[in-house]
């Protein structure tokens, strides 16, 4: 065993697939002094990784997820370690038969070859498939299985090839050092090793590593049931792992995999058997090894079966016994996604962690980037541990969402779907006031937010065929047409939007101006009272953020953001704060509660109850301050999300209630309505092309692309200027477009509206590909009621990208005829925004 | 007073026997009821050879068992014979070795009596009651209890005492026992042998095994292991694994469900030492490990080791040993 | 000629890595393991189910455990065995005296029921006890013939043919049915169960009595883990090179004859 160093540039901790692909692609991009740990022995020390079963689907709906996975399975191919299969998704309903369609879109968006194929084609594929029992499947030629300790051992291999690494095994972690909140030096029951840099990839036990520093990692260790049985006759002259493609039985929650001479079947369909990382046992107490813990046998009960009915070929066979099964530990997490990223609370410290065989050395390359230049090439932001707020770090919060997540592993998961288990954390002061109103809530970071109101349906009447209608379940799923009723009155007249979901830090100090000058694209060096929308970039000019900054005063600025990704937005402001201490960051989220009031008559309501003046003079677009509302002082700032007259109003958190009373009784006489976040994030947006983070602005994509480039650069350096100067000098590759849809009919007679993330395709259905390789999909998609169009974003190759041209968008594996109707970013509805400068 | 069944062959007393004779006669030497002059009690042709030598081993008397129909091992006869004897001399302690045969007579003369049996003590300690200590999990726990009764029955752990042997102050007093046998007593007893092949050295006499486990990699792999047992003039044995895949006959199996060995030296070739299987092999005086892993378990156990691949290793020491011996 | 076989097993705890006491250092702490019965009972339990299958007849398995001891029951269903009894208890444990009376108790009740068995299996000894005489016991008191550590079983004709390792040998028994057998591991090579088995041993009913327990030496005080003596390992080399270290060590501890 090599000495352990007592310094090192890096400690990783942890040897499983993702601490050996952290270890390799530190080393391939040039870090030295890595030191590699694992308590367990090598190759195998016991987490995940050892009973993993190693095989790889592609597809998921998440483009993120997908490119994890799809860029492991080029590395675990340039490593030797991959054989491809073939895999198969089977429905045995309807549902499931829609859901694999979808599966199909999200392939297509994805670049991921697959098709959809039929009972008898399956039975073909994988001859012990009961085809009567199956209405169709989803075919990924693509799929494999891995060998993944082998692939680690390599990996390892090449590091150290580059005398880049030391490994150690059998060696335990007994504390990490924090000091001035940075990672020093990380102790050993081998010695203790000085770091800047650590690297938790610790699996189901990353939460208890995580906690010796004093940061949190916010996943649970939860039981996967998996049993072998053989020797299968069918299998016996199979050379090598695999020669039939593996079935996910996906209305079971299972799934069978031939390995060897055995059929592997596996579940997720069982009751979720949560763990605590404390425990879980020792190597020593072990009878198989940590994580993997007794069968217990009555859960399984009802997957044997339904696994029979599927196989019955060879789980009927009273010949072919099962062999193996045990209850593998794997780490789940509150919202599904792994957690990546340096922890807010400590700097140098990186979490690896909720991360499985199918996409880790992706997660791992990124990650490398990320901490080698701030800028991976794939956009980490859904994964991101900076993602989750204090509430979601509870073990309640992690225990409740991740026993609600297990069984949805193969589930029919709508993309609008609510959390069932844990509501109720973050109300706002007009929570009460919302529910008699029937509001009807939807998550944001833990707020409850109203999607729209049961007491505005009287207004579905007054609208008639201007409301839009959805005849299938799948979309009037998680949807109201009350949605478009708000969006039309709050058009004719005035809406208020409950905002208080909104993420809010305040940047103060004699270096304030200069920090953000030298953070955020936009000029900063404004007067006091004006609003400043600006994007944020990376070094290599990849969108990290979007937000809007007031100056307050000379040395005082205040950062709005969305919710969804405030903590995150939080942290990048945080890690770029002077040294000096000249700038300070406060995060004021509890501080303030924020309504909307927009609208052609929100002056009237405004002015209603205020003294102060809100005329368009007075109070012109774009600026913000100070005035009273009734016995509120409140700050108003002119700006819009939904392109109409009107002001977010900031008003302390515990005056919101009053606010939201006082607007609402002066607001009746002028047809005032509450006004969803339907509306607000995605029927108002989208007809004035608003681009969302997340949605369309995302680090693969430039400011170019986006159409967001402005006329010109400001002087002062900032992070990414560079690189947005070097986009700005090319043609763009893509450009951000909008799409209408210009006939909803399937072959059904039922008119279908997308939702978002469907290939927008050729009229004949090939996809479209930009120069830089990227596919064309749906960014985001909704209603405009104002212009009486289902809209569609979609970044479109130049080519394309050109008012009039014909496409198409693929959906339920039919297609859709749409038009390009704005190419860039020019509003839909009131191109001259007429109406927010009213 | 004590008495021991002690077991033999061909006229020399078995090592378990011994072994449990080293841990009676320490309480031979404790005072009072509980201790006393050891018994000793012995079956078969050339008992009385076997008898004549345990005054080394603090047996003061013996008796040998004579009977016309007890021609070779009978259970239940062996345990008629126990209970009229302790019926005649009323022992404190009545104690076997924890061998095969020593657990299955003691447990006849248990039920037949209606007394506790302690299987397999490692330690014994007189008073009003019996303090026992007992292994539990074939060794990889023990047990403290107390026995009860008119008289305490016990086995000895096999390996758990070394044999001690002193200049006896005298020679040991064999006197002949003929018991009294029923039909039942005699219902279960050997009806034929398939005797062993002679040139094969048995796995619990021999002074050198060599142990193979998974890391062996298939049948095919123990020529070199049977290669070098025969250089050493040892034998093989095998970890469960081995036995579970079919590799080796179950006979060779070393652990809990198998055979305890003391040898010499056992050499553990690709085995990564599961305790079911330390537990069979840990009264080996030196243990040397090959294996590729130096953190496998084994290595604790191990005095000796070579790191490394044993298809590559083992084949190397015969050769050594063979071109030492051409030298 | 069709044969009646009873098996008996333990549930013991799937021991695997090093052992952990409960606090009181009365049980093994079982939180994180499975449970299982030892190798020479499922041993014992494949012999039944090849006897039944070869002569006709039918099998029974009996657990004298807690409620819980369900599952080995239905374990032995899945790979074959007809029929369970479990003689329920409160989880305290059981000494071979009274252990033996209780199955004592439930084979003379079957036999009072007119079902009485010919052949009655059992483990050479327990997996966590090792007391090695549970068998002979029941044998005993119900005035059968009895042979133990049996690695070869044949039956024929009212009569089993026991084989036992011997010296490298074996010795052959040979006795008349009914009759008590106890097996070890390497009699046969147990099955898996199938998933047909698993789902059929599922739904079968479980014949239940609760005898009562009483204290039979010995009596327990503590359990504890034997002191472990690790040991220096001295590396004599890392390949077929240092072949000549190990074959000088092998002279030194005196294992080569010259």
């Amino acid at each position: 065993m090599a000495a352990l160093p007592d310094r090192a540039r890096v400690v990783v901790i942890g040897a499983g697939i993702v601490g050996n692909s952290m270890a390799y692609h530190l080393a391939r991009l040039g870090w030295r002094d890595i030191v590699l740990l694992d308590k367990g022995p090598l190759p195998n020390p016991g987490g995940s990784t050892g009973h993993a079963s190693n095989f790889i689907f592609l597809t998921d709906h998440s483009k993120e997820m997908t490119e994890f996975t799809a860029d492991s399975v080029r590395q675990y191919q340039e490593l030797g370690v991959f054989t491809q299969s073939g895999g198969i998704e089977v429905a045995r309903t309807a549902a499931r038969m829609e859901e694999l369609k979808r599966r199909l879109a999200s392939s297509k968006s994805w670049g991921i070859e697959s098709e959809l194929v039929t009972p008898a084609q399956v039975r073909a594929m994988v001859p012990y498939i009961e085809a009567s029992v199956i209405l169709g499947g989803f075919s990924t030629p693509g799929v494999g299985v891995v060998d993944s300790l082998r692939a680690g051992t390599l990996m390892r291999e090449a590091a150290q090839a580059r005398g880049a690494l030391t490994i150690s095994a059998q060696t335990e972690i007994t504390g990490i050092d924090v000091r001035d909140g940075r990672v020093r030096s990380v102790r050993t029951d081998r010695g203790d090793i000085e770091a800047e840099t650590v690297v938790i990839c610790c699996g189901v036990w990353s939460p208890r590593i995580a906690r010796m520093a004093g940061a949190s990692i916010p996943l649970t260790p939860a039981v996967h049931q998996m049993i072998s049985v053989g020797p299968v006759p069918l299998f016996a002259d199979t050379v090598g792992e695999i020669r039939y493609p593996i079935v996910r039985d996906m209305d079971t929650n299972m799934y069978e995999r031939q390995h060897g001479g055995d059929l592997e079947v596996g579940s997720y369909a069982h009751r979720p058997i949560l763990m605590e990382a404390d425990a879980i046992p020792s190597i020593a107490e072990s009878a198989l090894s940590p994580t993997e813990l007794p069968f217990t046998k009555e859960d399984f009960d009802l997957q044997m079966e339904q696994a029979l009915e599927l196989v019955p070929d060879i789980l009927g066979d009273e010949r072919v016994g099962i062999r193996h099964a045990i209850n593998g530990l794997l780490a789940l997490t509150p919202d599904g996604n792994p957690i990546l990223g340096e922890t807010p609370e400590v700097r140098g410290l990186w979490s690896a962690a909720a991360i499985w065989i199918k996409e880790a050395p992706g997660i791992a390359r990124t990650i490398a980037e990320w901490m080698t230049d701030g800028a991976p090439e794939i956009d980490p932001h859904g994964s991101d541990i900076a993602r989750f707020y204090d509430h979601h770090r509870t073990p309640t919060h992690i225990r409740a969402r991740a026993a609600e997540g297990f069984n949805k592993t193969y589930g029919i998961v709508h993309p609008m779907e609510q959390w069932a288990s844990n509501r109720n954390v973050r109300l706002t002061p007009m929570h009460g006031r919302e529910r008699e109103l029937g509001a009807v809530f939807f998550e944001a970071a833990g707020w409850e937010r109203p999607m729209w109101y049961a007491s505005n349906e009287p207004l579905l009447a007054e609208y008639g065929e201007r409301v839009s209608r959805r005849d299938a379940e799948w979309e009037a799923r998680w949807w109201s047409p009350i949605i478009s009723a708000e969006h039309l009155a709050m058009r004719d007249k005035v809406g208020m939007v409950d905002l208080t979901a909104f993420a809010i830090f305040d940047v103060s100090g004699p270096g304030a101006l200069g920090y953000l000058q030298g953070l955020v694209v936009s000029q900063m060096d404004v007067p006091v009272g004006r609003v400043v929308y600006t994007p944020l970039l990376n070094k290599a000019g990849g969108i990290v953020a979007d937000l809007t900054i007031m100056r307050l005063g000379r040395d005082l600025f205040r950062v709005v953001t969305g919710g969804g990704m405030g903590m995150r937005d939080k942290k990048w402001f945080s890690d770029h704060l002077p040294a000096d201490g000249s700038a300070q960051l406060l995060d004021a989220t509890s501080a303030w509660t924020t309504v909307g009031v927009w609208g052609p008559r929100a002056r009237d309501l405004v002015a209603s109850v205020t003294a102060d003046d809100v005329s368009n003079a007075g109070f012109p677009f774009g600026t913000c301050r100070s005035i009273d509302l009734g016995p509120v002082r409140a700050l108003a700032s002119r700006i819009s999300y939904v392109g109409e007259l009107g002001w977010e109003i900031y008003a302390p958190m515990e005056e919101g209630a009053r606010l939201w009373d006082l607007l609402w009784e002066a607001g009746q006489v002028f047809g005032v309505v509450p006004v969803g976040i339907g509306v607000y994030a995605t029927t108002g947006r989208l007809e004035k092309g608003y681009r969302a983070h997340g949605n369309e602005l995302e680090l693969e994509y430039d400011l170019v692309e986006a159409g967001m480039a402005r006329p010109t650069v400001k002087e002062q350096d900032f992070v990414g200027r560079a690189a947005y100067l070097e986009q700005r000098s090319r043609p763009p590759a893509a450009i951000l477009c909008t799409l209408t849809v210009d006939d909803h009919t399937s072959s059904s007679g039922v008119e279908r509206y997308m939702l978002g993330r469907e290939p927008i395709v050729t009229p004949d259905g090939r996809p479209l590909v930009d120069a830089k390789g990227r596919r064309s999909y749906v960014t985001s998609a909704g209603a405009g009621p104002s212009v009486g169009r289902h809209l569609l974003m979609a970044y479109l190759p130049p080519e394309q990208a050109v008012v009039g041209t014909k496409l198409a968008v693929e959906y339920f594996a039919e297609l859709y005829p749409v038009t390009v109707a704005v190419a860039g970013a020019t509003p839909l509805f009131d191109p001259r925004n007429a109406r927010i400068r009213s | 007073m004590i008495l021991a069944l002690v077991e033999q062959a061909g006229g020399s007393p078995d090592r378990l026997s011994l072994e449990m004779l080293a841990l009676v006669r320490r309480l031979a030497e404790v005072a009072g009821a509980a201790g006393g002059p050891v018994h000793a009690v012995l079956f078969g042709d050339e008992a009385r050879t076997a008898a004549a030598g345990l005054a080394a081993h603090g047996v003061a008397t013996a008796s040998v068992v004579e009977h016309e129909r007890l021609d070779d091992y009978a259970p239940e006869a062996w345990a008629a014979s126990l209970l009229q004897l302790m019926a005649a001399r009323s022992p404190t302690i009545v104690v076997a070795a924890g061998s095969e045969r020593g657990n299955e007579v003691m447990a006849h003369v248990a039920a037949r009596a209606g007394l506790p049996l302690a299987a397999n003590c490692t330690d014994v300690r007189p008073g009003d009651r019996l303090g026992i200590t007992r292994q539990r999990w074939a060794g990889s726990l023990l047990e403290d209890a107390w026995l009860d009764g008119p008289a305490w029955l016990v086995t000895v752990a096999p390996h758990a005492v070394a044999t001690e042997e002193t200049v006896a102050a005298g020679a040991t007093t064999i006197e002949r026992f003929t018991p009294a046998l029923s039909e039942n007593d005699l219902r279960v007893r050997v009806d034929g042998r398939v005797e062993a092949d002679p040139d094969r050295v048995s796995l619990t006499d021999a002074r050198v095994v060599v142990g193979g486990g998974r890391g062996v990699g298939g049948a095919e792999g123990f020529a070199d292991l049977e290669e070098l047992a025969r250089l050493l003039g040892g034998a093989v044995g095998v970890s469960r694994a081995v036995t579970s895949a079919g590799w080796r006959p179950h006979a060779e199996q070393i652990g809990q469900t198998g055979l305890r060995i003391a040898p010499d030296l056992y050499i553990a070739c690709g085995i990564s030492g599961a305790i079911q299987h330390i537990v069979g092999c840990k009264a080996a005086k030196q243990i040397l490990a090959i294996n590729t892993d130096p953190e496998a378990p084994i290595m604790e156990k191990a005095t000796y080791a070579v790191i490394g691949d044993l298809r590559d290793i083992v084949p190397a020491i015969s050769a050594e040993i063979r071109r030492t011996r051409g030298a | 000629m069709p044969v009646e076989v009873l098996v008996c097993v333990k549930r013991v705890p799937a021991t695997g890595g090093r052992i952990v006491l409960t606090a009181d250092e009365q049980e093994i702490d079982t939180k994180y393991l499975g449970f299982t019965v030892s190798p020479h009972e499922e041993c014992a339990v494949e012999e039944t189910v090849r006897i039944v299958e070869a002569h006709g007849g039918s099998s029974t398995v009996l657990t004298l455990g807690p409620a819980a001891a369900e599952e080995q029951l239905r374990d032995a269903m899945a790979v074959g065995v007809d029929r369970a009894i479990l003689l329920e208890t409160d989880g305290r444990e059981w000494s071979p005296i009274a252990t033996a009376e209780a199955i004592v108790g439930a084979v003379r009740a079957r036999e009072a029921a007119g079902a009485g068995f010919d052949l009655l299996l059992f483990g050479n000894e327990a997996a966590d006890t090792g007391d090695f005489q549970v068998g002979i016991r029941v044998a005993v008191a119900l005035d059968l013939p009895c042979v133990t550590g049996v690695k070869a079983l044949e039956v024929r004709d009212g009569t089993a043919v026991a084989k036992r390792e011997a010296d490298g040998g074996w010795e052959v028994f040979e006795v008349p049915l009914p009759a008590v057998v106890t097996v070890k591991e390497g009699i046969n090579l147990p099955r898996y169960p199938s998933v047909p088995g698993r789902l059929r041993a599922r739904k079968k009913e479980i014949e239940r009595g609760v005898p009562e327990w009483r204290p039979a030496g010995p009596e327990k005080v503590r359990l504890r883990l034997p002191e472990e003596q690790g040991s220096a390992v001295e590396i004599l080399g890392t390949g077929p090179a240092d072949a000549p270290r190990v074959v000088e060590v092998l002279r030194q501890l005196g294992v080569l004859a010259p």
